[in-house]
């Protein structure tokens, strides 16, 4: 398909043909659909996520317009309650379980994390096939319960009413208890394969920053996801059969559902943050033509984030009934969390300082990611204070505030994985003056439909609610166009990446000049990843020269 | 022996190199961690109940003495014998395959599998019990011999832990199976590849394991 695939690489590490002459790239190599279906290549695996973590946001996007659009009038506009109640919940539920948590690991981390390692392959091939099953079996049948019946609890799934609730309760939590089988078993090979497939003179000090990330957020996917798990299939039980374990009629707990659910669901907020945090160093290092300020920070900051995520879950039950006292202490680790990201924003900030910066499609994103963390965190630790969330909970504050950092960090890294590894997956090019339109777009959409939501929530706007006073309906236009705007962003990327699957140019081996590990293979890379003995890497990841000196790249 | 690297020809004996993997001891090294680490999971998934466990026990420490000494004793100790006894079996499997003595290992998987389906045969007598008096969880509770606010919650963490524990148990059983018909069939365990039986017993001690926990948190306090 690809003619780059046979273009000699342009120098640096020698690939000697001794082997076969001809390497096809691993999109090439097996042209039936069972080749696809069975394949044991992480490469073919990441990609076959893709296509169903895109698709899976389309739905979960459509949604979100359907929610916006009902809220643009203060009454009823296109639905009924009941329908948005189901509306919302299927949003958060395809958009959390569906899109965000596999997105950037089972994609990016599958794709690149062997070729960063040097290895051919991630430790446990065929249960990384068996995860993307796991996860579609999962996810179609918590899709069909939210189809036929639907689910009005919202992402929480807080009991009592989810007990009682007559809506499908138990196929979607089954269906989510079953992805987490998914998260577990690609947590557990990821973390294999850094301890058993590094090739020779890769120590954990010079494993590119992502393959850190991702190695923290295996860790938490592992040590979180089980307790949530057994939490769904006490709930689903309690639904069908009244097992009442948090029931207080039956003299269970509600709150106790709630400590489990936050034990896991908050760190699964690092979940998904943390690869994009992954993905940001590496972007940062190559377009700044700079070695990573502070790497061991960096790299440390993750296991810090992954370590105290576990100790914050209280923050989601301020008024809860909590005594003061356990507010107070959970609002004080909450803000540790705060500590160890603002590590992360200074070492990137500090690595743009004084670089060579090379403005692509991908720095963008790099941009917009710098500011939501830091605004969405900033908001995070204003939470934190008891005092203050007593005010913003369940507002359309809160509501602001984990778009911004959840969802708003998560894409731009999303994005910017997606422009900046193009080449190497696909060997081609994209126009560049498009993604920075598209990138502008989507960063102003996003700002647009966000901050009403903080100034709402502010004013006191409940979340959750399908009516509104007519007071709040300027604010609601506002975040509505923003949308708009926002999905209008995604059109445009959709379509010139398509354009540029087929038609783009032959990008070469390394289109960006990075030092990055996973560019000393082809692009796109052979089946077993490199062509001949096991490469080295004798450098640092992220190592360039002094930037005045450095080589501006070509114009692609 | 069985090293020859990249994939060879032929059916599918287990000890084959991966192509992948640079050498049998990393991939032996990979599946023991791969295992450790989804045991450390499955304890996890049992911690979530025993914090329940705990939680409630906490709320409602009469009724959850009350109610612990309703269970029968006897059985739960005969269970804790077997179910120990066939951790010892299990163990003995692994050094059997080893020393590549197949028959072996196939003996002492089979005395485990006994025990296991003495075990089940045992719980099975307690449920019964259980259901016959009404002590089931939820709104099935139908029991009035001890009238103690959070007694039916006892026996619904005393349902959903033995029940999830006994769901392992089985999962267990057939892990174990498995390798038993492989030194039956193929009679090619040995110094080299003994990965998989001493995988399936790495996960049948675990099942020992939470029971330890389950038994004393159940029966005896
Ligand atoms: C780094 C990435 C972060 C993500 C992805 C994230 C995500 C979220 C999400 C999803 C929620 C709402 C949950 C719900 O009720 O549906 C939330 C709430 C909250 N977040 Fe964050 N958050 C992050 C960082 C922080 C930080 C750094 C802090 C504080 C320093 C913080 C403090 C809070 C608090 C206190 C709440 C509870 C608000 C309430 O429900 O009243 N978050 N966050
Ligand atoms: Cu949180």
């Amino acid at each position: 398909m690809t003619p780059s695939s046979s273009i000699a690489a342009p120098g640096a590490t020698p690939a000697p043909e001794e082997h076969h002459d001809h390497h096809p790239s691993y999109l090439v190599d097996g042209t039936t659909i069972k080749s696809w279906l069975l394949t044991v290549d992480h490469k073919r695996i990441g990609l076959m996520f893709l296509f169903w973590v895109l698709l899976f946001f389309l739905v979960g996007g459509i949604f979100a317009l359907l929610i916006r659009v009902e809220l643009l009038t203060p009454g009823p506009t296109i639905m009924d309650a009941m329908t948005y109640n189901r509306t919302f919940t299927l949003h958060g539920l395809v958009m959390i379980f569906l899109f965000m948590i596999p997105a950037i690991p089972a994609v990016f981390g599958n794709f690149l994390l062997p070729l960063m390692l040097g290895a051919k392959d991630v430790a446990f091939p065929r249960l990384n096939l068996l995860s993307l099953y796991i996860y579609l079996g999962g996810a179609f049948i918590a899709l069909w319960g939210m189809l036929n019946g639907g689910l009005d609890t919202g992402w929480t799934f807080y009991t009592p009413y989810s007990a009682h609730t007559t809506t499908t309760v138990a196929p979607v939590l089954f269906g989510a208890f079953i992805i987490g089988f998914s998260s577990i078993v690609t947590g557990i090979n990821f973390i294999v394969t850094c301890h058993t497939m590094r090739a020779p003179g890769i120590t954990w000090f010079k494993m590119p920053l992502f393959v850190w990330a991702i190695y923290a957020t295996s860790c938490i996917q592992v040590l979180a996801t089980p307790v949530i798990g057994l939490l769904l299939c006490l709930v689903t039980v309690e639904n069908l059969f009244g097992f009442g374990m948090f029931d207080p009629a039956r003299g269970g707990d509600p709150v106790l559902f709630q400590h489990l659910f936050w034990f896991y669901s908050h760190p699964a907020v690092y979940i998904m943050v943390l690869p994009a945090f992954g993905v940001m160093s590496e972007v940062v290092a190559t377009y700044s033509r700079k070695n990573i300020f502070g790497y061991r920070a960096v790299a440390y900051s993750s296991l810090g984030i992954a370590f105290v995520g576990f100790f914050a879950w209280g923050h989601h039950m301020f008024v809860s009934g909590q005594s003061t006292f356990t507010g107070g202490l959970f609002g004080v680790l909450t803000m540790l969390v705060g500590v160890f990201t603002a590590i992360k924003v200074f070492n990137w900030v500090g690595t743009v300082y004084k670089g060579a910066v090379d403005f692509r499609t991908p720095f963008a994103y790099f941009c917009g990611f710098l500011f939501f963390t830091v605004f969405g965190g900033m908001t995070g630790i204003a939470l934190g204070t008891v005092s203050l969330d007593v005010a913003w909970h369940d507002t359309y504050f809160v509501v602001a505030h984990f778009h911004f950092i959840m969802v708003g960090a998560t894409i731009m890294a999303f994005l910017a994985a997606l422009h900046y590894w193009f080449p190497k997956m696909f060997g081609r090019t994209y126009h560049e003056g498009w993604g920075l339109v598209s990138a502008a777009l989507i960063i102003l959409g996003f700002n647009a439909t966000f901050i009403p939501q903080f100034l709402l929530g502010n004013n006191g706007m409940p979340r959750r609610y399908y009516e509104y006073p007519e007071r709040f309906q300027a604010l609601n236009v506002a975040s509505t166009a923003g949308a708009s705007l926002l999905a209008f962003g995604f059109i445009i990327i959709a379509m010139y990446l398509t354009y540029a699957l087929v038609y783009g140019k032959a990008s070469g081996k390394n289109p960006w000049r990075s030092k990055g590990y996973e560019w000393v293979s082809e692009s796109p890379p052979p089946t077993h990843n490199f062509v001949g003995p096991q490469p080295v890497f004798p450098e640092e990841p992220h190592f360039y020269v002094d930037p005045k000196k450095a080589e501006v790249p070509d114009a692609v | 022996m069985q090293s020859s690297s990249h994939a060879a020809e032929g059916a599918l004996p287990v000890p084959r190199l991966a192509g992948h993997f640079a050498s049998l001891e990393v991939q032996n090294h990979a599946a023991r961690l791969g295992m450790w680490l989804f045991l450390a999971t499955e304890i996890l998934l049992f911690a979530g109940l025993f914090i329940c466990y705990g939680v409630y026990r906490f709320l409602f420490p009469e009724a959850w003495a009350a109610a612990s000494r309703s269970l029968d004793l006897t059985m739960g100790t005969v269970n804790t014998v077997v179910l120990i006894t066939s951790s010892l079996t299990a163990a003995l499997a692994v050094h059997y395959a080893k020393e590549g003595k197949n028959k072996m290992v196939a003996v002492q998987i089979a005395l485990t599998l006994l025990m296991a389906v003495g075990f089940l045969v045992i719980k099975y007598f307690e449920y019964h019990h259980k259901f016959e008096i009404g002590t089931l969880p939820g709104r099935f509770y139908s029991y009035e011999g001890i009238q103690l606010p959070g007694v039916p919650m006892y026996f619904t963490v005393y349902f959903c832990s033995t029940a999830l524990h006994g769901l392992h148990v089985v999962i267990g059983m057939v892990v174990l199976a498995f390798s038993m018909v492989r030194a039956l069939t193929k009679a090619d365990f040995g110094p080299n590849n003994y990965t998989m039986v001493e995988l399936g017993s790495m996960y049948w001690h675990l099942v020992d394991l939470v029971w330890i926990f389950l038994f004393p948190m159940l029966y005896l306090v």
